[in-house]
């Protein structure tokens, strides 16, 4: 009597097979346990032995289909009978049928994200114990997402540990595996054949990652102010005459300090944005981006609110070049609540940055330039530097970096305020 | 300390609370020259006399009614019903009465009586002298319900109950006569009425009991160990007022609960259980509460139709292992 040999379940969690390669041919003798076909999962190869002896009569699944497991691939019988696929219970329009069905059902789980397979009942209602629920409530686990084990597919307390435990196994062979880079990777080939290929660095997988992540997820706006320089400008002549060489004050140092005074006033941008809460600091740490052949790091000054300037110029000296010579200290880099970039030195007019997530906002700063200006209805030549702030719009809104940017203007521009 | 049964237990409670206070005497059926039908009140005539110990006729209503007078009156009678079985024919008094008269009468009067009787199967002495009735009585308001699991708390809830202001229904089991245990020898040991005790500590399920079945669930826990599973013991001990604070504890710790209970189980202790850790506890149960209870037919005579309708070791053991999903 004719039988149908169907696609075995070969493993836990799998959904369909692919024929890898027919081992037996139509017409062939098989006897019980001998291999007719080796099946592809998704992890493996997998051996399928005839169940019966006979003859293969007929196949059903061609080399290279995928289809459900139970699915019929084959039909097995004694030599010389005839195969009625309809008597048997099943055609091949109907496994192509279910081939396709299940293709769809997958592509749109897919598509959905990820898998969902705790038991829902009649009416739509999830299947839960109540300490079950509770603990996922509290725990912020979607219950879709746990392997239901009670019955009905009940989830149970036993099935939140289970999930629980993959999930911190998963952690730790993410933290433990080599990083990858989460990269987008381009999807063409750059542009002729010849080209050098520089593996992508420690630095440069942290930058990656970090910036499409900012990116990602922080909504970024931006805020462009011209400040007239000119009074800052001579305040540092002044107080450089008076500075050892070793000693004296950058335009940079005159940034920081009147971010910090900004800041002060408007704790709000001095602050991260950390998932389900809004963190102000207290501390004024301002990280200064450092450009290096490598790639760019920042390294940060604490406290730049109390700091005075001169002392804000000594540590930012002493930071900056440990950056450059790469002899930085890992304290050196954390901490920070608010980055300065600045590009003035490149006679760059103006620019954006990408925010240093978990911060608030970053401030990307341009040339100290000479600029024909209007002053009481008169073309006069100014002092002028322009700064442009991004900002996490989830953290904060317009109008507030609008004033803090008024701030750091009126910082500069009275730039007594920075060495009171 | 002393290890003692059940029996010598109730016996000493009793000496001791009528030596303690001459109001205290005892009544009921063949308690006196019989010397009790389960040997309880042995030799008390030649020790107290007939005036504290009496024989009375076999009439339920009477020896109720008439106890409820004398505690009124200001004694502290302690009215033994052969078996709980009869304690129907005096339903009347004990309901209606007994429960009711300190409200009806405005806390102007007290009726400090204990109500002693015999409940429970398992001695093929027929459906309507094996009954495990204990949740009727609880139903009322006005009556406090014992029914002790080990020797120790059989003496100390009844002499709490003896001193007790309020009147008692004191249930005993005919099969716990002879379980024997550690019981204090201090006179003033008492057993608060009203207060649940663990008697076996555990994480993994909760099995909720009393009196005989206190002694299944504990031998089930011990069978259960075994496996690897830990099992929490809590003894009722007192039936009204229900201390459910341990049981809630208890399941809070390992979520899932079974009662035993040898009452038949619709309208039981198990449903009262259950639905209080429904309304106490619901964000903690991983499992529904599980009842073992007695088959839902009069109790046979013959005596393995009678042993497999009551809660069995084994009955226990299955509902844990389908609470904690081992099926």
């Amino acid at each position: 009597m004719a039988e149908l040999i169907n696609m075995p379940k070969l493993g836990f969690d799998m959904q369909e097979g692919k024929l890898g390669e027919w081992v037996k041919a139509a017409g062939d003798s098989i006897g019980q346990g001998e291999i007719i076909a080796i099946i592809e999962t998704d992890k493996a190869s997998v051996e399928v032995p005839a169940f019966r002896g006979g003859v293969l009569l007929e196949i059903l699944v061609q080399t290279g289909e995928s289809v459900p497991i139970g699915a019929p691939i084959a039909v097995i019988g004694e030599a010389g009978e005839t195969v009625d696929l309809v008597a048997l219970g099943v055609g091949r329009v109907e496994a192509e049928a279910k081939v396709k069905a299940k293709a769809e059902v997958e592509a749109k789980a897919e598509a959905e994200g990820e898998e969902e397979r705790g038991a829902v009942a009649e009416g739509g209602r999830l299947l839960a114990s109540p300490v079950a629920a509770r603990m996922a409530g509290e725990l912020g686990i979607d219950l879709r997402k746990v392997q239901g084990t009670g019955p009905a597919g009940r989830v149970i307390k036993h099935d939140i540990e289970t999930y629980l435990a993959r999930q911190e196994r998963a952690a730790k062979a993410a933290k433990a595996a080599p990083p990858s880079p989460p990269m987008p990777i381009p999807s063409y080939e750059p542009a002729g054949a010849g080209y050098q290929a520089i593996p992508l660095a420690g630095i440069r997988q942290t930058i990656g990652r970090r910036m499409v992540e900012s990116k990602q997820q922080a909504p970024h706006f931006y805020i462009t102010m011209e400040i007239d320089m000119a009074a800052a400008m001579a305040l540092r002549s002044q107080l450089n005459a008076l500075l050892p060489e070793d000693g004296k004050i950058s335009v940079n140092d005159l940034i920081v300090k009147a971010a910090a005074v900004a800041l002060k006033q408007f704790p709000n941008i001095n602050a991260s944005f950390a998932g389900d809460e809004i963190r102000i600091h207290e501390q004024i740490n301002i990280g200064i981006a450092v450009a290096r052949e490598t790639g760019l790091v920042t390294t940060v000054i604490r406290d730049c609110d109390i700091k005075p300037l001169a002392q804000i110029a000594a540590e930012a000296r002493e930071l900056v070049g440990r950056a450059r010579d790469g002899r930085m200290r890992p304290d050196d880099m954390v901490g920070g609540t608010f980055t300065i970039s600045n590009l003035g030195m490149f006679g760059v007019d103006d620019f954006i940055a990408i925010i240093n997530p978990p911060q608030a906002a970053i401030l990307a700063v341009g040339a100290v330039q000479q600029a024909a200006v209007v002053r009481d209805g008169q073309l006069a030549v100014g002092t002028r530097m322009k700064a442009t702030i991004s900002a996490d719009h989830r953290v904060t809104d317009g109008a507030e970096a609008a004033r803090f940017m008024q701030a750091f203007q009126a910082a500069l521009e009275q730039p007594l305020r920075l060495v009171l | 300390m002393a290890r003692m049964s059940v029996r010598e237990a109730i016996s000493q409670a009793l000496r001791e609370e009528m030596y303690r206070d001459e109001r205290v005497f005892i009544m009921g059926e063949e308690i006196g020259k019989w010397g009790g039908t389960y040997a309880v009140t042995r030799g008390f005539l030649d020790e107290f006399g007939e005036k504290r110990v009496r024989d009375t006729p076999i009439a339920e209503s009477v020896i109720v009614g008439a106890a409820i007078g004398a505690a009124i009156a200001g004694l502290r009678p302690v009215a033994e019903l052969m078996t709980i079985n009869f304690a129907f024919l005096a339903l009347d008094q004990i309901v209606n009465h007994a429960a009711k008269m300190h409200y009806m009468f405005n806390g102007q009067i007290k009726v400090p009586l204990v109500i002693r009787t015999v409940g429970g199967g398992g001695r093929q002495l027929g459906a309507t002298h094996s009954q495990t009735p204990d949740v009727i009585f609880a139903h009322f308001p006005g009556l406090k319900v014992v029914a002790p699991g080990t020797p120790a708390d059989a003496k100390g809830l009844l002499k709490a109950a003896i001193r007790d202001e309020d009147p008692v229904f004191f249930i005993e089991h005919a099969t716990l006569y002879q379980a024997k245990g550690e019981v204090p020898d201090d006179e003033d040991f008492l057993v608060p009425i009203g207060v649940s005790d663990v008697k076996r500590a555990g994480g993994d399920v909760t099995i909720v009991s009393y009196s005989k079945m206190l002694q299944v669930a504990l031998e089930a826990a011990e069978k259960l160990a075994g496996e690897g599973i830990q099992a929490e013991v809590v003894d009722l001990r007192t039936l009204r007022p229900l201390d459910i604070g341990p049981v809630i504890d208890s399941v809070k710790k390992t979520n899932r609960v079974v009662v035993v209970e040898e009452g038949w189980r619709s309208f039981g202790v198990g449903a009262e259980v259950a639905s209080r850790v429904a309304e106490l506890a619901f964000d903690y149960l991983d499992a529904p509460v599980r009842r073992v209870a007695q088959a839902e037919v009069p109790l046979p005579y013959n005596q393995r139709l009678e042993q497999l309708a009551l809660p069995q070791t084994a009955d226990v053991i299955n509902a844990v292992k389908d609470v904690l999903y081992l099926k």
